[in-house]
């Protein structure tokens, strides 16, 4: 656990960067500090590996204060990801993500099998390791950024901005792999970030900061779309708040049973109704008219692809988007995978009516 | 063997005693501009008297210094120390800021990086802002080498055996054979260390060569 106790960060003159914020991010959790520029959320995140020290108050790690460590000791432990990767251009993918390791005293070898190890799981698997930085995409050098702050196995890892750099498509690409290896790894990760849509999607917990580093709400994704705490966090969490909340609700929803028909045989069944085609291991593939099919067996070139596709426990934003989305009325719903059936928007409207709200019981602003 | 009148393995051996005389500086400026050149850029306030004090050092007139050296450092009038001395200044005037540059040319977010990542002060400037200030200091010293080369030859003046005593010898007797070798053989050695440091670049920075192709 990280915890921050009355930190203060005041420059020579003017208000303080950051005024007094206590803070406890959760082990085996991401906290994500979140605010306009000037809030003072990335002074916050370098006080706690102390590449800026505070002017008051302390920050424990584990109970452990951070001021007792020697700073570059503390460093090592403590996984780091910047904005732009801040990659040793000098120095080949693998020699990069070997330097911590390396700086832990860990002998070459094993410090290479690792680097390898950690390159796989973020996804830029053998040939990547001979590359220099200035050979890679933006978000493959993020990659190795992540990797290299995962390579000696840290317990605490901070983000720096870690996917703004990065083109939309590569960016959640490398939000879902980090939800997935933070789900893995349990790593503890405190991040920052500007972008509010991001905080809600990657933190389990989300500290909204103001200007001058004042703590405006701290509380779960899902409390803070429902009951933000004043105008401020609410016109910061933006517009939507009702539907994105939804992201975060699950209910049952009546799923209804849907016939489909095989792609690449000729229809069985006429008239103008929606028909849902599948792939031979019954996964969905998208609506046919049969009008617009005639005799021939159904093509890819028939396929209507508007629909989105739901998991039968995803999120009731999931479910009402796949109703909303299908050409037919009917939101497509998978197990696995697998076709498990469709829902109706009413029905799901029915279901998030039913669905308990957030309660409002944020997590407690623990300021005087 | 002789060419335009001039013995060639003389020629030889003054050009080893040129090249030692402009080399060995460079070896010795560039030593003591990395210091000079990483607390000008870390010390802010630093950097305008470091760097204009550094450059000031080139404007005093080599043939000054060679004569003036012996007073201040109590070596002998004819001793090939003060040219070492003397160069070493040049090479200092004009590679101190050229440090400086190379080392404030490493991206910001590489540096912090570095930090971030548990890189002691020290260590993070050899394995991290040298290597990367490499081709910056290399392009500086590429200019201070040819400028020795050159300015090693008005120590002949003051008797210190190196090509610049095919000039003068040439001077003397008025003959144009001598001063043309010692000219071609000048910039043959200032060609030769030109390679020379391009070679060393180029070993030292072999992500720049995968980068551009």
């Amino acid at each position: 656990m990280i915890r921050l106790e009355a930190v203060t960060k005041q420059y020579d003159e003017g208000t303080p960067a950051v005024d007094n914020l206590t803070l406890e991010a959760g082990t085996g959790e991401i906290t994500v500090l979140v605010g306009p520029s000037g809030c003072g959320k990335t002074t916050s995140l370098r006080m706690i590996n102390r590449m800026i020290e505070p002017t008051s108050g302390r920050i424990l790690i584990d109970g452990q204060d951070t001021a007792q460590v020697p700073a570059a000791r503390l460093r090592r432990d403590i996984g780091y990801v910047i904005q732009h990767a801040g990659l040793f251009p000098h120095r080949t993918v693998l020699h990069n993500v070997m330097t911590v390791p390396r700086l832990n005293g860990w002998g070459r070898a094993r410090a290479e099998t690792r680097a390898r190890e950690v390159l796989e799981l973020v996804g830029l698997p053998g040939d990547f390791a001979r590359r220099y930085p200035g050979q890679l995409s933006g978000g493959q050098q993020q990659r190795v950024g992540v990797a290299r702050a995962l390579a000696s196995d840290p317990s605490v890892m901070l983000m720096d901005e870690p996917f703004s750099a990065v083109d939309p498509i590569a960016r959640e690409g490398l939000q879902d792999d980090l939800l997935r290896l933070q789900g893995e790894l349990g790593t503890t990760i405190v991040l920052v970030t500007h972008d509010i849509d991001e905080a809600i999607k990657l933190g389990h917990r989300v500290a909204v900061l103001r200007q001058g580093g004042r703590l405006a709400q701290f509380s779960s994704p899902a409390d803070l779309l429902a009951h933000p705490a004043d105008d401020f966090v609410a016109d910061f969490v933006g517009r939507d708040r009702g539907y994105r909340a939804l992201s975060f609700q699950q209910h049952e929803v009546p799923v209804h049973p849907e016939e489909p028909v095989p792609l690449g045989q000729p229809l069985t069944r006429r008239g103008d109704e929606w028909l849902l085609a599948v792939d031979e291991e019954s996964r969905p593939q998208g609506w046919v008219v049969p009008g617009e099919v005639g005799d021939a067996p159904v093509g890819r070139e028939h396929l209507h692809r508007g629909g989105t596709v739901a998991s039968v426990d995803g999120s009731l934003r999931a479910l009402l988007d796949a109703a909303l989305s299908s050409p037919s009325g009917r939101g497509v719903v998978v197990r696995d995978g697998v076709l498990a059936g469709t829902v109706r928007a009413e029905e799901v409207l029915a279901a998030i009516q039913a669905a308990p709200r957030p309660d409002g019981t944020s997590i407690q602003d623990e300021r005087p | 063997m002789t060419v335009f009148g001039t013995d060639l393995s003389e020629v030889a051996d003054l050009a080893v005693s040129h090249a030692y005389l402009a080399g060995l500086p460079l070896v010795l400026g560039l030593l003591i501009s990395l210091p000079l050149g990483w607390l000008a850029l870390r010390r802010r306030w630093l950097y305008p008297p470091v760097i204009a004090g550094t450059g000031l050092l080139y404007t005093i007139p080599s043939l000054a210094l060679f004569v003036l050296l012996p007073g201040i450092i109590g070596t002998q009038i004819l001793d090939p120390v003060n040219v070492i001395v003397a160069m070493t200044l040049y090479t200092i005037a004009l590679l101190t800021r050229t440090v400086a540059d190379g080392l404030g040319s490493v991206p910001d977010p590489v540096r912090q990086a570095a930090t971030a990542i548990g890189y002691g002060p020290v260590r993070r400037f050899f394995v991290v802002e040298l290597p990367l200030a490499v081709p910056v200091i290399s392009a500086g010293l590429r200019v201070a080498a040819v400028s020795n080369v050159s300015m090693v030859s008005v120590a002949a003046l003051i008797g210190v055996s190196q090509l610049g005593m095919l000039f003068t010898d040439g001077f003397s007797r008025s003959a144009m054979g001598p001063i043309l070798v010692g000219v071609i053989a000048c910039v043959l050695l200032a060609i030769l260390f030109d390679l020379l440091i391009l070679l060393g670049t180029r070993v030292l920075t072999p992500w720049l060569r995968v980068v551009r192709a």
